[in-house]
């Protein structure tokens, strides 16, 4: 089959592989009709995980139809030929994080347990293409994946809907949910949201889902002026971090008291805007003295009303510098964080999406034949062409 | 051993060798090379003391000779080495089943002055006796440990075990094992028979955790490893630290019990980087 291998930092290629094979007893084999480029992949692309090893197939947001089921798949949830979403994080489904719907955090799929182990203190879920650190599994940006406890982990989709809409219930459209979910936000509540990608824009119509007062949008008004557009036709107020202070212009809005709910959708490699602050985590992460750039979590602690919630579902990996725990810990923030637990919100999205509430796809602005995907990989990271989020199409 | 910090119950503690006598005197006239039963040897002892008092008391050239050889028998008695015995490849010692007691004790107190302590801990989502179940069928055993080949159950609470060591122990290693304690839901215990090669003892407890959480399995095992603490120093570096493969094999044991299988990735697909693309 064809899928997309990471090589190197900043190189990746479309390689024949061989096809996926049933390799525990209740594993599937799935044909990707759609999978798609996260902004998490670019972490990898950018060389920001460690554990990665040149030819790991990537990718963790497909749908597709069963083809093949191992001899313990519980046949009464899952069938050959279903069509259904992949959740990125791989789920056991019995251990007492799964009881507690923490799939994210389930014991007992990551191969390379004791290594996480070693850098978080618990292991976590194994995640497709995502590291030796979650497990090292293949990836989904394939014309197959090989899906474990299918009977858990598969989740049937109906016809009612294209792939458009259903694929990004694999990651980010819960993603956003959950980072907004958690947050428990009221209906006064003014929500910023920091960094306008796939998962801040899904975020953002989440935080408006859930009865947020107002929602606002930050993100950089010059490189990427068309998210803080879609981010506005949600209906955000949106501040480009190039023309105002952020801290400023968000006191402003609320009247000096500052957002309740603030939202870090950017993650890892946050460039801020102030020039001493981002050459400062530049040099220090190519140093390996740290492995996070935290600009943009600095700046929504700093902003984030007394009592606030700070919510994250921006990606971290490793250890970062300057994280300012004072204002932290003096303005009694509460944190909430996580990947997401995306078994748990695919039947209430569903519902949302039966519901006319929201109509996944308004975010894919680009669909690619796999072949294309190192276009893609390059076109995603320079943010150019107007792109927010590519699609791939396997079998074009 | 982060997970056995969390314990909260340890007022168990740890029972398996609370009967040892860890003294350093009984090793030290307890050498090799003894062919004198146990009674005999009390006898000897006694008639030695008995014959040296006699001869001393007589004083005379005989009276000596008497109380050299009554030493004799005591010392004989004391070292448990007849040095006549020796010469005419006579053993009254081994073979018996004090004998074999008395090696086994032996192992024992080495094993728990000298050998490696390992302890590890995991919540496991099932009920005591359905993981205690599956862990008293020995013979389930080599599916959670990897390194581990075989397990027979032999009679009488004996089991032989044959699993993989490192090079520089030969490859490897085979023991024998009896369950020294067994209470159904709660706790197995085992150490290795004389003879092994490698001494180990060990004890597996079940504890209901707090709430619906299942059970608390602590592991306990002491062992000396075939090459001495040199062979786990050099097995650390080479990455087959037994610790670590004691606390895999109980992740596996976990893994087994809670989601029905062991996940893998051995045999999924790879890239090459070959910078072409290749057919199948």
């Amino acid at each position: 089959m064809k899928a997309l291998v990471w090589c190197a930092p900043y190189k990746v290629a479309v390689e024949e592989v061989p096809d996926p094979k049933i390799l525990n007893r209740r594993d599937a084999i799935i044909r990707i009709t759609s999978t798609c480029i996260c902004g998490s992949d670019l972490h990898l692309y950018d060389g920001f995980i460690p554990f990665m090893k040149p030819g790991d197939i990537l990718g963790h947001e497909p749908m597709g139809i069963v083809e093949e089921l191992g001899p313990d798949v519980d046949g009464s949830r899952i069938a050959v030929g279903d069509r259904v979403v992949v959740p990125f994080p791989i789920a056991c489904g019995n251990c007492f994080f799964c009881r507690r719907e923490m799939y994210s955090c389930c014991d007992n799929t990551n191969p390379n347990a004791a290594l996480a182990e070693k850098l978080f203190g618990f292991p976590t879920a194994g995640i497709f293409g995502y590291s030796a650190l979650t497990g090292g599994f293949a990836g989904a940006q394939a014309q197959y994946l090989r899906v474990p406890f299918a009977d858990v982990n598969l989740q049937k989709m109906s016809d009612e809907f294209t792939d458009h809409q259903l694929v990004m219930l694999a990651d980010i459209f819960p993603t956003g949910y959950m980072a907004a979910e958690q947050a428990n936000i009221q209906p006064d509540d003014t929500v910023a949201v920091w960094g306008c990608g796939p998962v801040g824009q899904f975020t953002i119509r989440s935080a408006m889902l859930l009865g947020a007062g107002r929602v606002v949008a930050i993100d950089d008004g010059k490189s990427v002026p068309e998210r803080l557009q879609m981010a506005a036709d949600a209906g955000a107020i949106t501040i480009d971090m190039n023309d105002e202070y952020v801290y400023d212009r968000l006191l402003d809005l609320t009247s000096g008291i500052g957002p309740d709910v603030c939202i870090d959708a950017v993650g890892m490699e946050a460039h801020g805007y102030r020039a001493i602050e981002h050459a400062y985590d530049k040099i220090k992460t190519n140093l390996f003295m740290e492995t996070d750039r935290p600009a943009a979590l600095r700046q929504a602690i700093e902003c984030c009303r007394k009592g606030g919630t700070l919510s994250i579902p921006g990606v971290y990996g490793g250890v970062a510098d300057k994280i300012p725990l004072g204002a932290m810990m003096n303005k009694a923030l509460t944190i909430k964080t996580g990947q997401t637990h995306v078994h748990k919100y695919v039947p209430r999205l569903m519902e949302h999406m039966r519901k006319g509430d929201i109509d996944p796809s308004f975010v894919v602005t680009h669909r690619l034949p796999l072949s294309e995907a190192v276009h893609g990989y390059e076109i995603f990271r320079r943010k150019v062409d107007g792109c927010i989020k590519i699609v791939l199409d396997p079998a074009a | 051993m982060t997970m056995s910090q969390q314990m909260t119950d340890r007022s168990g503690g740890y029972t398996g060798y609370q009967d040892l006598d860890d003294s350093d005197a009984q090793d030290s006239w307890l050498g090799e090379g003894i062919n004198v039963g146990g009674t005999e040897r009390a006898v000897s002892v006694a008639a030695g003391a008995a014959l040296a008092l006699l001869g001393l008391s007589r004083g005379s050239g005989l009276g000596l000779l008497t109380a050299a050889a009554g030493s004799a028998l005591v010392y004989r008695g004391m070292k448990g080495h007849c040095p006549a015995y020796s010469a005419m490849g006579v053993d009254t010692a081994h073979g018996t089943e004090e004998h074999y007691q008395q090696q086994a004790r032996r192992t024992e107190q080495r094993v728990a002055k000298r050998g490696i302590h390992v302890e590890e801990a995991f919540l496991i989502n099932k009920p005591q006796q359905e993981l205690y179940d599956f862990w008293r069928n020995f013979e389930n055993l080599p599916r959670i440990m990897t390194h581990l080949e075989s397990v027979q159950v032999l009679e009488d609470g004996r089991s032989r075990w044959r699993a993989k060591a490192p090079r520089i122990a030969g490859g490897s290693v085979e023991w024998e094992a009896k369950t020294t304690r067994d209470e159904p839901g709660q706790v197995i215990a085992w150490r290795s028979l004389p003879g092994s090669d490698i001494d180990t003892t060990g004890e597996i407890r079940f504890q209901k955790a707090l709430g619906d959480r299942g059970t608390d399995v602590h592991v306990f095992m002491r062992y000396i490893p075939p090459a001495g603490r040199i062979g786990h120093w050099m097995a650390t570096l080479v990455g087959q630290d037994p610790e670590r493969l004691i606390r895999d094999d109980l992740r596996n044991f976990k893994r087994i019990m809670e989601a029905g299988e062991v996940i893998t990735t051995e045999g999924q697909p790879h890239g090459a980087c070959t910078g072409r693309r290749r057919r199948k």
